[in-house]
């Protein structure tokens, strides 16, 4: 086993956990905003790493160019979706955990209903 | 089986149980935002399986899926963003 297939395995694990960690979130936390917390930071750097991960496990020029991308593209592209998730989520009415400690958009005028609870 | 073949099965499976929890919460809901946030995860752990295929099956093409759906993992995001906010919750 050489080193670059320990490193494969080691990032492959990490960005497997990182994943779970997210599915976890999904199931666990109490509304759609924390939630989408959870799945867009730990899930879009679990995709990186599990990427970086499968390349050290298959090294070729092809395959480095291609991941590279697709990390360039991943890196770039989800935080962009997770707000727009949560943007719409808020501007779609989303009741808020009653935990939430302060909500500066209702404060700025950003919500459509004036009060929320969850459900 | 060699270490790493297990340790890639193994990956695979929690990943498998990752989907999983990511349907329950879109059958669960409660709202529509929920649901769309399911789907991004899906979309997620869809590119880390790929990325896991191509090891497993030593077949170079995997990577080939994995920036497609990367980029259709983004549109698909703004897309689901869109109909929670046309649903209204």
């Amino acid at each position: 086993m050489s080193p670059l297939d320990l490193l494969g395995g080691l990032l492959v694990v990490l960005g497997v956990g990182l994943m779970a960690a997210a599915g976890l979130g999904v199931l666990r936390l109490p509304d759609a905003y924390t939630r989408m917390s959870a799945v867009t930071k730990a899930a879009s750097l679990g995709v990186v790493i599990v990427l970086l991960g499968a390349l050290a496990l298959s090294p070729s020029w092809n395959n480095l160019v291609k991941v590279t991308l697709a990390v360039a593209l991943q890196l770039l592209t989800a935080p962009a979706g997770g707000f727009a998730i949560g943007r719409a989520s808020y501007r779609a009415g989303a009741p808020l955990t009653p935990e939430t400690g302060y909500d500066e958009l209702a404060r700025d005028g950003g919500g459509p209903t004036p009060s929320r609870t969850l459900r | 089986m060699t270490p790493l073949g297990v340790l890639l099965d193994g990956a695979l499976g929690v990943l498998a149980l990752t989907l999983v929890a990511a349907l329950y919460r879109a059958f669960r809901g409660p709202t529509d935002a929920d649901r769309a946030v399911a789907g991004d995860l899906v979309f997620f752990v869809f590119v880390g399986v790929v990325a896991l295929l191509a090891v497993r099956q030593d077949a170079a093409f995997y990577f080939d899926v994995a920036v497609v759906a990367t980029l259709l993992g983004f549109l698909g995001s703004v897309a689901l963003a869109r109909l929670v906010f046309r649903s209204g919750g």
